[in-house]
């Protein structure tokens, strides 16, 4: 088998006194939709925010492409890369928010280029063209002068997703891509992810919405108190779950 | 009372006069300009984990802020000398006036950084930028925006503390006006042009910030 894209092993996380993740082991393959759901509090969030440092981990192993996530070891001991080893790591996955986070003072295209010409050090007018093409498969192509603060939330969402995905990551973390937005607008959204899932983009997404964690995930994960409670394909997940717990929040979550 | 107005002397010198505003506004413009540098280094100062790096910021502000603008001055024009830096009077007052502007407008950014969402940040990382990085092409541009009425109320405010530059003979406009005033014993009429010569200046700098403002707005 090849080097799975994303390895989480033993993860640990602590906040302060708190821990918060509990021991996560979790493998994901080129090309595999994982979503993660969950009660409030169980730790989702903070999983994906390990997978690109913007948490750091005081235990365990996060892999991406068989790389070491932030530290290396250095005579036995875990040692935090430099700045600039971890901006590059960074880059590897592309992620969004739930609230978008557009640079505000930026064009939507300017948003989506930044990161090309100032990362992958792309020129100007190939950043131009990669991002004029994002914009288009996410449906902002004829918005992209617009400033964020001139967007819907579902298009400041999609632009948000074309900033991530243009960078051409190797992973895809999105962090409750609708639950910031109208209800009219979270289909558009939905629809977007669907069709990168799709396209084979290898992505761990945390979602509220049950329906579109059963439609494009391969696999559902559980979380429970920092814990993989259960995971499994999504059929066997949403319609034969084996604990109460699991049962009890797909009721609650009125799937 | 009948005071027969005669501003024959003050127009004979009014050269004298624009000459002297025209060095307040260039010793306000520097002044704050490398103030600004100053500002936004202390104010990373002050929001740093390094404990010794947020206590030597907190350290400048309050000693400056806590010390009348006359005094420094003073301090740094005929103290710093006896100290072996000898500055010429232009020099010095554009030290002072750096160096008192940069901690007001430490506050200024301060504020305008820890008002920023935190999100920014995080998404600047996502795509790869290093801290420095996202500091460069996001949140200090953003944060400059959103400070600028309050740098333009501090530029305002600089340039009027320009006068007190006289105090040490810089040849500006308080400056002059109190040689025409000596020279002609026109007392009302010097002081008077001299008054107002501040009050349209300031007038026409708020409306030019205001033009600039609009026209770095960030849209939407
Ligand atoms: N920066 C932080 N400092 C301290 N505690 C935190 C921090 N971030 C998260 N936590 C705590 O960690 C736990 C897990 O939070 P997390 O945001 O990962 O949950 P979640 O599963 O994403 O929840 P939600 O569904 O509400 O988004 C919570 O108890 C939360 O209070
Ligand atoms: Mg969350």
């Amino acid at each position: 088998m090849s080097v799975p894209v994303l390895e989480i092993t033993n993860l640990h996380k602590r906040f302060g006194d708190v821990e918060v993740l509990k021991g996560i082991d979790l493998t994901m393959q080129r090309g595999d939709v994982v979503s993660l759901i969950g009660s409030s509090g169980s730790g989702k969030t903070t999983l994906l925010r390990c997978v690109n440092l913007l948490e750091d981990y005081e235990e365990g192993i996060v892999a991406v492409a068989g790389e070491q996530i932030g530290y290396r070891q250095q005579n036995g001991r875990r040692v935090r890369l430099r700045e600039r080893e971890i901006a590059r790591q960074r880059a590897m996955t592309g992620m969004t928010f739930q609230h978008f986070n557009l640079f505000p003072h930026m064009s939507a295209i300017r948003n989506v280029m930044l990161g090309l010409v100032r990362t992958r050090k792309m020129p100007k007018d190939e950043a131009y063209a990669t991002a004029e093409t994002w914009l288009d498969r996410v449906g902002m192509k004829d918005r992209k002068d617009h400033f964020p603060g001139q967007l819907s939330g579902g298009q400041q969402q999609r632009v948000a997703i074309a900033r991530a995905i243009a960078m051409n990551p190797e992973l895809m973390l999105f962090d409750e891509v609708t639950s910031a937005l109208d209800p009219e607008l979270v289909s558009e959204v939905l629809a977007v992810v669907k069709g990168l899932a799709a396209d084979g983009m290898t992505m761990l997404l945390v979602t509220h919405e049950m329906q579109f964690a059963h439609d494009v995930s391969d696999r559902v994960v559980f979380m429970q108190d920092g814990r993989i409670g259960e995971e499994g394909p999504p059929d066997t997940l949403f319609h034969n779950p084996k604990s109460e717990r699991l049962a009890a929040f797909l009721k609650s979550s009125k799937f | 009372m009948d005071y027969d107005f005669n501003f024959a002397a003050v127009w004979r010198n009014f050269d004298l006069l624009l000459s002297g505003l025209g060095l307040g506004l260039v010793l306000a413009l520097v002044s704050i300009a490398i103030g600004c540098v100053i500002g936004l280094f202390t104010a990373f100062g002050m929001l740093s984990k390094h404990r010794l790096l947020r206590w030597a910021a907190h350290g400048y502000v309050s000693a400056i802020r806590n010390t009348p603008i006359l005094v420094l001055i003073l301090f740094t024009f005929f103290a710093l000398p006896q100290l072996g830096l000898r500055l010429g009077k232009i020099e010095s007052f554009i030290v002072t006036l750096a160096v008192y502007s940069g901690a007001y407008l430490t506050e200024v950014f301060r504020s305008g950084l820890v008002a920023l969402p935190p999100g920014l940040r995080e998404a600047g990382l996502t795509i790869g930028l290093t801290e420095l990085g996202t500091k460069v092409r996001i949140t200090i541009p953003i944060m400059f925006r959103n400070v600028l009425p309050a740098l333009g109320n501090n530029f305002i405010s600089l340039f009027k503390d320009t006068s007190l530059a006289a105090a040490i003979a810089v040849p500006e406009l308080t400056f002059h006006a109190r040689k025409i005033n000596v020279e002609t014993f026109r007392v009302i009429e010097t002081w008077l042009v001299a008054s107002l010569m501040y009050v349209f200046a300031c007038a026409i700098i708020a409306a030019l910030l205001r033009r600039v403002e609009r026209h770095l707005a960030i849209p939407g």
